[in-house]
């Protein structure tokens, strides 16, 4: 039989320490729906859709059931729709509205892929596309839009952040009423992978099969209370091994999973996205893991260093448990996702100048943070153009989710509720970089992209 | 098919009855019970065969809470192979 302390430390782990599967996402090719009449182009897009996902929600609840693992959430990411736009031009919010109303009928609670890329130069459909997200954000509910600006092959497309930097405060605009939460649910990205499952970013990749699925996992309270057990004195190297361990049990359930979901639905497996994701539930932070380590208080002097530890150990034990690793994986810092990075901005310690200096090592990048509402868009676009390059130059994903919360100064709480969190208005520099992005143009790929 | 079915909580008389009791209406066979008491905290855990069971595991799990409701015990029904997937390589 199975050893006994071991049951108990999973069943303690689901029980006490927040361990989930955080989604079961599901990705779709869409570019077999693009039609020159923007009407059959929706209708085609619609039908598959809720062909293909129609038994996504139910078979991740029977899962769900059957192995006693909470599965939070149920998702679908389609090919990026700026293509479907480049073929039938037209309103691109008209898809926006077609994938909502997809969602709502098979029950997903996010549809990632009202995307762009353009990280070399717009071409049919991006500019369009980009130009209706604050319409599509503002129109529907279950919408996830991307736009991808740069990669360490391309370089960055500075038309393109300017033009973003605008975007991101026409949605805030558009969705005041709703505390700017358009802005939560847009995101720019520096080297967007192609199988990432977890939103904002989510979109169905050129190179992927037709239809597969993608599993994130999560856990953060799980290796916190892992490294509580260990104790305050133990080295460094054993926090490192301890986070690797934990992360391989992680993972195991979530290819488990996988597996099962790829199975029940006879879609092939794409990858496991070994991801510490925290939420706003108190213990399931990654900021209170960096304090386990040993910062007083998330954001302090060390912080960097111990994500960076995090980071690595994360994947190093998540890679050996997975057929296929892909996505994000890594540790997340979401700021109003995250309780304890929430109770750092409030007490001081936590400030976006340290929030970009985390990116450098995180999985992922400035994401779900509060501006003052006045914020200018030469500003955000100057804080795009920052993270992009930190992306371009380490080869890593880093990505900007900023809300510039209308109406809201620096000090005041916003709340958009689930899994998005809320949280403090955080302070930003208002020194203005508008005649650097104005430029337009574009930032060189950095010699790294030279590699063949 | 097995099913893992782990009960902790507080200590009271007749926990593994009840438990077996359940099992026994829905036709799980019990293959190995294992349980300790550690101060006043009791933990069990029971593997059963579940290919013959009547209904599904959502139906045992329900009972299960049914029966220990208001007792200060949590149960959880998983499959085996989450443990074999988490701690065997």
């Amino acid at each position: 039989m199975l050893n006994i302390k071991d049951i108990l430390e999973t069943v303690q782990m689901i029980q006490d320490e927040c361990l989930d599967v955080r989604t079961i996402t599901m990705g779709i090719s869409l570019v077999d729906c693009a039609d020159s009449d923007i009407g059959k182009s929706c209708g085609k897009v619609y039908d598959k859709i809720v062909r293909k996902a129609e038994k996504l929600v139910e078979t991740g609840e029977n899962i769900s059931r059957t192995y006693g693992i909470p599965i939070i959430n149920k998702r679908v990411a389609v090919t990026p729709i700026a293509f479907l736009a480049g073929v039938s031009g037209g309103n691109p919010a008209d898809y926006a509205r077609t994938l909502d109303r997809a969602a709502h009928a098979i029950g997903v609670n996010f549809i990632g892929g009202y995307s762009a890329l353009v990280q070399k130069g717009f071409s049919a459909g991006d500019e369009a596309l980009i130009r209706s997200i604050p319409e599509a954000l503002d129109e529907t509910e279950r919408i996830c839009s991307s736009v991808n600006l740069g990669s360490t092959k391309a370089g960055i497309n500075m038309d393109a952040v300017v033009l973003m930097g605008k975007i991101v405060k026409e949605t805030a605009r558009r969705t005041a009423d709703r505390q700017s939460i358009g802005c939560a649910k847009l995101v720019v990205l520096c080297n967007a992978p192609e199988d990432n499952p977890f939103m904002a970013g989510a979109f169905h990749g050129f190179g992927e099969p037709d239809c597969v699925i993608n599993v994130g996992v999560s856990g953060p309270g799980v290796v916190r209370a892992a490294l509580q057990r260990l104790g305050k004195d133990a080295p460094i190297q054993t926090v490192a091994d301890t986070v690797k361990k934990t992360a391989f049990k992680v993972t195991r359930m979530g290819q488990l999973v996988a597996g099962e979901a790829s199975k029940a639905l006879d879609v092939p497996f794409g990858i496991v996205d070994l991801s510490l994701a925290p939420t706003p539930a108190v213990g399931d932070s990654v900021a209170r893991i960096l304090e386990e380590m040993g910062v007083e208080t998330c954001g302090g002097p060390g912080t960097t260093a111990c994500l960076a530890l995090l980071n690595d150990a994360v994947k190093k034990g998540g890679v050996m448990a997975s057929g296929r690793v892909g996505g994000l994986s890594g540790a997340f810092i979401p700021v109003s996702e995250d309780e304890g990075m929430m109770a750092a901005v409030r007490s001081g310690a936590l400030c976006v100048e340290k929030l970009e200096a985390m990116t450098s090592v995180c999985s992922v990048g400035l994401d779900m943070i509060v501006l003052p509402g006045d914020t200018e868009a030469a500003v955000i676009s100057g804080i795009i153009a920052d993270e992009a390059a930190i992306g371009m130059v380490n080869q890593k994903t880093t990505a900007v989710r900023v809300i510039p919360a209308e109406g809201c100064k620096v000090g005041d709480e916003v709340n958009f509720g689930g899994l998005l969190g809320g949280g403090p208005v955080m302070p930003v520099s208002t020194v203005s970089p508008a005649a650097f992005v104005t430029r337009g143009g574009y930032i060189p790929a950095p010699m790294q992209s030279l590699k063949n | 098919m097995r099913a893992v079915i782990t009960i902790v909580g507080k200590d009271a008389v007749g926990i593994l009855a009840k438990a077996s009791n359940v099992c026994a209406k829905h036709n799980a066979n019990i293959v190995d019970v294992t349980q300790t008491v550690m101060g006043d905290i009791f933990a069990m855990v029971m593997l059963a065969e579940i290919d013959k069971m009547e209904s599904s595991i959502d139906t045992l799990q329900d009972e299960l809470d049914g029966v220990l409701a208001g007792q200060g015990l949590v149960a959880h029904v998983m499959h085996e192979d989450i443990f074999n997937a988490m701690h065997r390589i």
